[in-house]
């Protein structure tokens, strides 16, 4: 009877005591991040922004659920900067009301013309493209189009990531936009028939099938290329990498490759505007952006730095420009049209 | 009524458990309502048929599994005596400590077509292609039903073998004497006598299959939980992800009805035995197989992941050393997870001690709708659980205001929210549990601390805590091993610079770097060892004698 109470007494105390300590604290001199970039990509450059800036970065890395959490969160929300990849999802946290503009002017002299789309609050920080992989002892094809991987003569052949994902629901929204639905369902259709194995898994995967045999083409994003051929994925992945051959494609009309983007907003109710202001302008200054592009494979949105030489390649690049704000628009219609066709069963 | 009114402060506390468990359900509800309904359509046509078959072959699979590996491995724990089952006994609960979308993770790269079992298969059969042996996918719904049954089936081990060991050793001694042989033994007798624990150990492994999003996901199994996620992320509807969410609970809840209805005829005959039946030594031939029979589970659900985690960590740890955050991960997550088992132990220990103590329909409702945080995913709860906090904080920061304090947000984004979380999703725990503990001690006990004029205080702290420490320490492990290895609500609801072990790993893994998160892997599973090692502990019976094999008399 006494250990029990003793035991009890004690955890309770115990639990009150580690309660205090682990909540959120707010102070000046912080900026508070919410994003959905995973911590081993954008933790070196928060440390460098605070070795410059002395400002603490205080984090928390959503999965899914930015918007929703940040919307519960209301006028009170700890939030500053909102980071996010893909589009969507950026332009998602406009409509519904959690951003602000952010007032910079080197921020604004930063941005390429064709990205500052001045009815949307989020900044580009950073640019990867979609690309297609192919093996390098099976596919002698140097050039191709998004739309020749319906070709019937790849029947079996191709690898490719849930058709839900939002990548992917990004590339196909693109194609509504430029061929309209109808032409976008027929591809999806023709595309599911040359798949080698059910549509899943991530974008490494895709390279690592190409390698093994299962599959000769792939789709997948640059950035994962440049990852694991410079070794940062081991040595094992090297050796994938260095078995395909990166296709820079483009769509049938000529007008480039597809490209998502990863992008920081203000939050409409942030505590600390000015200093979410120098995180942004931080994240879009040469030194940052160089980090985007060394460690994390990224394209730079700055046209000044260069890409990291493994994906050197990557720099005869055109990118196609159609507007990302109506690309946006179109993904939900994407999505359900891969609900249609079952591209993922 | 005079019993209500005498009891009424207890019952007004024991109240806020399920009003709390509902604030979920609740949230749940107004999204739904919210949403304009445009998407229904679309996922009457094209995603819940889909989801709904996937849903069913996947639970009718792993309960199959679960059944299959669960009661057999029980059975001959419990009935036989042969080589290594001693410490097989103990064994068979090791994959409690893994979580499925590790296994998940492990067996990908382990059954790949370039990883190590099908190259080493292609050698032995002398294949140079990789192409020319093709073995099935594990990301298709059989490998999804084979890690979850070999993940899960420890719930229906335990439970089972709970009450194969408390069974009357009379009832089968007397069966043995009648002439019943093995077969009918097992058939006629240890099955009915089980069955009840069997269905309970079933209801958790199929929840539990139900809500996982993890393995689903990744093995590209597209069930209801998996539909409600990509509904909320990809199609952009978090109002569409609320109402297949409260579609799906409305099928749990019927199933657990089900569940309910047949567990009522609980308790038939089978005393409180604490003697341990007379264990059939089986010849050398038969032992062996027994053994090999009990071993395969173990080494599929734990030994093979656990030691591919290994592997890579060890490689991990030397190219790169280990994570700089490991010490942090390790202590958020130990921290959160025995702050919210201490809370739902005590709570569920209220709710329980109402059931027992008060009576009546509303304590029992207290109690059942207490539980089924459990059937919330998750995501589910997390998503559901923003709506009513975030209606709590405006609650509190208005009344803050007219004193003239500026408040800001005080349960959305803490540490205690996810704390909440925990609570009302494992609450059925404890709860379960505590019932069932409370099922073995006799009325007569409260009525003889009542005729010598114990308070109610007294009855619970001073003679239900010590005669339930033994139930309540199982229900504390579960939660706690529960609590490490939760991932989805963690993700959502965890406040600024705090991440769990959970957490770490999938940041890794989904950036396809699994063998970065394999150290945090191995970390996780190493601390849900620890509980599940005690729990072994805990779950041996009381034996007078040391011998497992009892032949004399009592």
């Amino acid at each position: 009877m006494n250990l029990v109470r003793r035991t009890l007494l004690t955890s309770v105390t115990l639990a009150l005591g580690v309660a205090a300590l682990v909540s959120p604290a707010r102070a000046a001199g912080e900026v508070n991040l919410y994003t959905t970039r995973e911590p081993g990509l954008i933790q070196p450059l928060l440390n460098s922004f605070t070795e410059t800036t002395g400002i603490k970065v205080n984090t928390v890395f959503i999965n899914a659920g930015l918007a929703e959490r940040v919307a519960a969160e209301g006028a009170r929300s700890p939030a500053d900067v909102l980071m996010t990849v893909d589009f969507g999802s950026l332009a998602e946290l406009d409509q519904r009301n959690l951003t602000q503009r952010v007032v910079s002017p080197a921020v604004a002299a930063a941005m390429p013309s064709w990205l500052s789309d001045t009815s949307a609050h989020w900044v580009p920080l950073s640019l990867r493209a979609r690309v297609i992989v192919a093996s390098k002892d099976r596919v002698p094809d140097r050039t191709m189009t998004y739309e020749q991987l319906a070709d019937p003569k790849w029947k079996g052949r191709v690898c490719i990531r849930s058709g839900n994902h939002p990548y992917n629901t990004a590339l196909f929204g693109a194609m509504i936009v430029k061929k309209g639905p109808a032409a976008t369902e027929a591809y999806m259709t023709a595309l599911k028939v040359n798949l080698a194995r059910k549509a899943g898994g991530g974008d490494r995967d895709v390279i690592r099938d190409i390698m093994a045999g299962i599959c000769d083409l792939g789709v997948t994003n640059s950035y994962y290329v440049g990852l694991m051929l410079s070794g940062k994925g081991g040595a094992e992945q090297k050796r994938w990498a260095e078995s395909v051959r990166m296709v820079l494609p483009t769509f049938a009309d000529g007008a480039g490759t597809h490209v998502n983007i990863s992008g920081a907003s203000l939050a409409r109710h942030a505590p600390n505007v000015a200093n979410g202001t120098k995180l942004i302008e931080y994240l879009l200054s040469p030194e940052a952006q160089k980090t985007y592009a060394d460690v994390n494979f990224e394209i730079p949105v700055l046209a000044e730095v260069p890409l990291h030489p493994v994906i050197a390649e990557l720099s005869a690049m055109k990118v196609d420009t159609t507007s990302l704000v109506q690309v946006a628009g179109q993904r939900t219609a994407a999505s359900m049209m891969v609900d249609r066709v079952g591209f993922d069963k | 009524m005079d019993h209500m009114e005498k009891h009424g402060g207890l019952m007004i506390l024991a109240a806020v458990v399920p009003f709390l468990v509902l604030m979920p359900v609740v949230g749940l509800l107004v999204l739904a309502l919210n949403g304009t309904g445009e998407l229904w359509p679309h996922i009457l046509g094209y995603v819940l048929p889909d989801a709904l078959q996937q849903t069913a072959m996947l639970l009718a699979g792993t309960a199959a599994v679960t059944l299959l590996v669960g009661v057999g491995t029980a059975w001959l724990v419990t009935g036989f005596g042969f080589v290594g089952r001693r410490w097989l006994e103990w064994a068979l609960l090791l994959p409690l400590a893994m979580p499925s979308y590790i296994v998940a993770y492990a067996y990908l790269d382990v059954v790949h077509p370039i990883g190590p079992i099908q190259s080493a298969l292609r050698f032995v059969l002398g294949i140079g292609e990789v192409r020319g042996l093709m073995l099935p996918d594990i990301r298709s719904m059989a490998g999804c039903i084979l890690v979850m049954g070999f993940t899960l089936y420890p719930y229906v081990y335990i439970t089972t073998r709970a009450a194969l060991l408390m069974q009357s050793a009379e009832a089968i001694e007397a069966a043995r004497g009648l002439g019943a042989g093995g077969g009918t033994l097992f058939r006629r007798v240890t099955l009915p006598i089980a069955a009840p624990a069997i269905g309970v150990g079933l209801g958790l492994v199929l929840l539990e299959a139900l809500a996982d999003i993890g393995a689903s996901e990744f093995l590209g199994v597209r069930t209801l939980t998996v539909a409600v996620y990509v509904t909320w992320t990809t199609r952009g509807s978090v109002e569409g992800a609320a109402q297949i969410a409260l579609a799906m609970l409305a099928i749990t809840f019927t199933l657990l009805a089900i569940e309910r209805t047949l567990a009522r005829r609980r308790d038939q005959g089978g005393g409180a035995g604490e003697r341990v039946p007379f264990r059939v030594v089986l010849a050398p031939v038969a032992g062996g197989v027994a053994c090999a029979a009990c071993a395969l589970p173990v080494a599929l659900g734990f030994g093979v992941p656990a030691l591919h985690l290994l592997v890579n960590a060890v490689i991990r740890v030397a190219e790169f050393g280990l994570p700089a955050d490991l010490a942090r991960w390790v202590w958020n997550s130990a921290a959160l997870a025995s702050v919210a088992t201490v809370g739902t132990i005590l709570v569920g220990f209220l709710v329980a001690f109402c059931h027992r103590h008060v009576g009546g329909a509303m304590a029992t409702a207290f109690l059942r709708v207490s539980a089924i945080g459990y059937a919330l995913p998750g995501t589910v709860l997390a998503v559901g659980l923003l709506g009513p906090m975030a209606w709590f904080d405006e609650a509190v920061a208005a009344g803050l205001a007219l004193v003239g304090v500026h408040a800001g947000t005080l349960l959305s984004g803490s540490s205690a929210a996810l704390v909440l979380a925990y609570m009302l999703r494992f609450m059925a725990i404890p709860a379960n549990t505590l019932e069932a503990g409370y099922g073995r001690i006799p009325y007569s006990v409260d009525d003889a601390a009542r005729g010598l004029g114990a308070p109610d205080t007294a009855l619970a702290w001073r003679l239900h805590v010590p005669l339930l420490a033994p139930a309540g320490a199982g229900a504390a492990l579960l939660v706690l091993i529960e609590c490490m290895k939760e991932l989805p609500a963690t993700l959502l609801l965890r406040p600024l610079n705090v991440d769990t072990l959970a957490t770490a790993i999938y940041a890794e893994a989904s950036r396809g770097t699994y063998e970065d998160g394999a150290v945090a892997a191995l970390a996780i599973v190493l601390a849900g060892l620890v509980p599940v090692i005690l729990l072994v502990r805990g779950l041996r019976p009381r034996r007078r004698r040391r011998r497992a094999f009892a032949l004399a008399p009592a």
